[in-house]
């Protein structure tokens, strides 16, 4: 039986978290076959193209895919669903959005937010927050899976040369319409795949001060991260929000700066490697799942650590 | 317009959840219940939609044992009108039952528009509006951070990964509510008082017509693997000395 996996991609770019996913379709094993979904895509298509393991590339490419509205991707998934034992995508806001549609199209369930493969129908997933991993057997004849990428490694992406095959329907829903899009543009790596993470919370103060980490990241290469209750007070936009309602990220080093630590945020982060935590207050919950923790004001303890390294 | 607003019982946010002994499932027993703080959300902006004059009345729904008419009081209270229990005794309704029960729900009601959290607190699933919006075929609005009613249409700005989007729906549509939606009001005690003389009607799975779902079985739940302690340094000089030459990171 052969596997669906719906990339990610800004038409131009594969984003890197498909190749995550990719890993754990490798991991269940069968065919793949990837569909790139997109308008003016034919770059990521070639991408896709090159990983080794790609049986076939279905390149659906039309105005209707600009915006990956869940409407028109969730009905062009089900068109080519018939083959496929798996329909996987990228636990994303896009996978997230479009892929319980498919499922409830198709009839079955989903399983959200996959973290390991346990056989061809049994996958663990995070649940309470990741206070609890559950194991779960499907037995609908169709398994619709969203894939928690930090949680596979990335597959290789040159040495293959599947075929490219173009999908000609386009689905088109009438009844939802693009207005706007304001995507934050920034030089730095993207927080889900950085190295380093330098995450701020409302010890930080203000959106002025937020500088600071941007200065420390800059300096480390690293992406910035953020608490709800920083992206809540208006110091930093939602997409830096890390968490169980945000991004989850698991770098090699993530620096906590005034933040306390709640279960919430750290949902999103205690998969990170090494976790470096900065606060003021010696009883931070942050403290506990620190690997190596420093009692300071933030204030004088950042412009330090700028200036060290 | 009618608004329905689906909201469900889960374990209260403060309260850290522990995995039973036999790793059969999370241990419940004696734990503080509330309302899921995305369904919190979600009514809270139908009540002001009530109060802005875009909607005329609010239904809420819960899916569940008879404790969750405690929540359904508690979005009467917050200002709901009106509130329909689908009685369940399995706590553990598969993904697509919960959707289909709610679909059929819909179909009697005919509401304009269906508000959801986007995610359940307890399992974190984040799908049931969206396969709601599918079985009705209707557009869908995931993850809302502003929603505005604006003739036969409601315009949603949506918290996607890289920022922000706005989309308008064709109404009837479903919504599932973001953290930044709004902030939910402090109940008062005489709302409270008030809820409990408003309407609450039963049903069920049978009368709904909707069997109990399968699908996805179950097969333990075992605790995290849990972080060793680390340790706290002294000094800025001391983290980057650990940062570079232990943990080798830098
Ligand atoms: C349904 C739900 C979902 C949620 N989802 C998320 C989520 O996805 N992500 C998330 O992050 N949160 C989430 N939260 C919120 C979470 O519960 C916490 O409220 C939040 O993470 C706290 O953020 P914080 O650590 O920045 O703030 P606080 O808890 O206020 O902590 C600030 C810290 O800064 C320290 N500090 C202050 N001044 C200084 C200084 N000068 N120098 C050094 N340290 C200083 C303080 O000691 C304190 O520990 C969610 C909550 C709910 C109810
Ligand atoms: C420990 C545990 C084990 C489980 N095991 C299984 C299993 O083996 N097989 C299986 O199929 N299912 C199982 N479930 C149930 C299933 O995972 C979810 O309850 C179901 O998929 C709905 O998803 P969700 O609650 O995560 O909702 P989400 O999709 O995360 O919730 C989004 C929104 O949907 C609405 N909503 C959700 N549930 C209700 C409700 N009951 N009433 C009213 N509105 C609601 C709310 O507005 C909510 O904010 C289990 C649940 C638990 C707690």
């Amino acid at each position: 039986m052969s596997i669906l996996v719906i990339a990610e991609h800004d038409h131009h770019q594969l984003k890197s978290a498909t190749l995550h996913t990719l890993a754990a379709a490798t991991q269940i094993g069968g065919d793949l076959d990837v569909l790139v979904a997109g308008s003016g895509c034919q770059a990521v298509a070639d991408a896709v193209a090159a990983i080794p393991g790609v049986r076939t590339v279905l390149l659906a490419d039309a105005p209707a895919y600009a915006h990956q509205l869940a409407e028109n991707i969730a009905r062009l998934v089900v068109a080519l669903a018939p083959g496929h034992r798996h329909i996987l995508a990228p636990a994303t806001t896009t996978g997230k959005d479009f892929m319980p549609r498919v499922a409830a199209l198709l009839g079955v369930n989903q399983v959200s937010d996959i973290t390991a493969v346990v056989g061809p129908d049994s996958f663990r997933r995070p649940i309470y927050a990741g206070n609890a991993i559950a194991t779960v057997q499907v037995e609908d004849p169709v398994i619709v899976a969203t894939v928690r990428a930090t949680a596979f490694p990335a597959v290789a992406t040159t040495g293959g040369s599947a075929a490219i095959t173009p999908v000609p329907e386009v689905f088109e829903a009438v009844r939802t319409r693009f207005v706007s899009e304001s995507l934050v543009e920034s030089d730095r790596p993207e927080l889900t795949s950085a190295r380093i993470v330098v995450s701020g919370g409302r010890g930080v103060g203000s959106a002025e001060n937020f500088a600071l980490l941007y200065r420390l990241a800059d300096k480390l290469g690293a992406a910035v991260g953020a608490t709800r209750a920083a992206v809540d007070a208006g110091y930093v936009p939602n997409d830096l929000q890390v968490g169980q309602t945000g991004k989850v990220v698991a770098p090699d080093l993530y620096i906590a700066v005034g933040i306390s630590g709640a279960i919430q945020h750290l949902a999103g982060m205690k998969e990170s490697k090494v976790i470096a935590a900065i606060n003021s207050d010696a009883e931070a919950p942050i403290f506990q799942v620190a690997d190596y923790g420093l009692v300071a004001d933030l204030f004088t303890a950042l412009p330090e650590l700028i200036d060290s390294i | 317009m009618k608004v329905l607003v689906a909201v469900k019982r889960v374990i209260d946010y403060n309260v850290k959840v522990r995995v039973r002994a036999d790793n059969s499932n999370v241990d419940l027993a004696n734990v503080k219940m509330s309302i899921n703080p995305f369904c919190e959300i979600a009514v809270e902006e139908s009540v002001r939609l009530k109060e802005s004059g875009a909607a005329t009345e609010v239904v809420v729904v819960s899916i569940g044992p008879k404790a969750v008419q405690e929540q359904i009081r508690s979005a009467l209270a917050a200002g709901a009108d009106r509130g329909i229990w689908v009685e369940t005794d399995d706590t553990e309704l598969s993904g697509l039952a919960v959707a289909r029960l709610l679909a059929q729900v819909v179909r009697d009601e005919q509401p304009g528009l269906v508000l959801l959290g986007k995610q359940a607190i307890d399992t974190d699933n984040n799908q049931t509006g969206q396969m709601l919006a599918a079985l009705l075929d209707w557009p869908q609005a995931t993850f809302a951070s502003k929603l505005e009613v604006k003739g036969a249409e409601v315009e949603v700005t949506r918290e996607i990964d890289g920022g922000l989007q706005t989309l308008a729906l064709t109404l009837p549509a479903v919504v599932t509510a973001d953290l930044r939606l709004n902030t939910p009001r402090y109940i008062k005690l005489p709302d409270i008082m008030k809820a409990k003389r408003k309407p609450l009607a039963t049903t069920s799975p049978a009368a709904l017509a909707v069997g109990p779902g399968t699908g996805v079985k179950l097969l333990g739940v075992t605790p995290p693997t849990e972080r060793r302690g680390g340790i706290k340094v002294e000094s800025v000089a001391a983290l980057v000395d650990c940062l570079k030459n232990q943990a080798q990171v830098l």
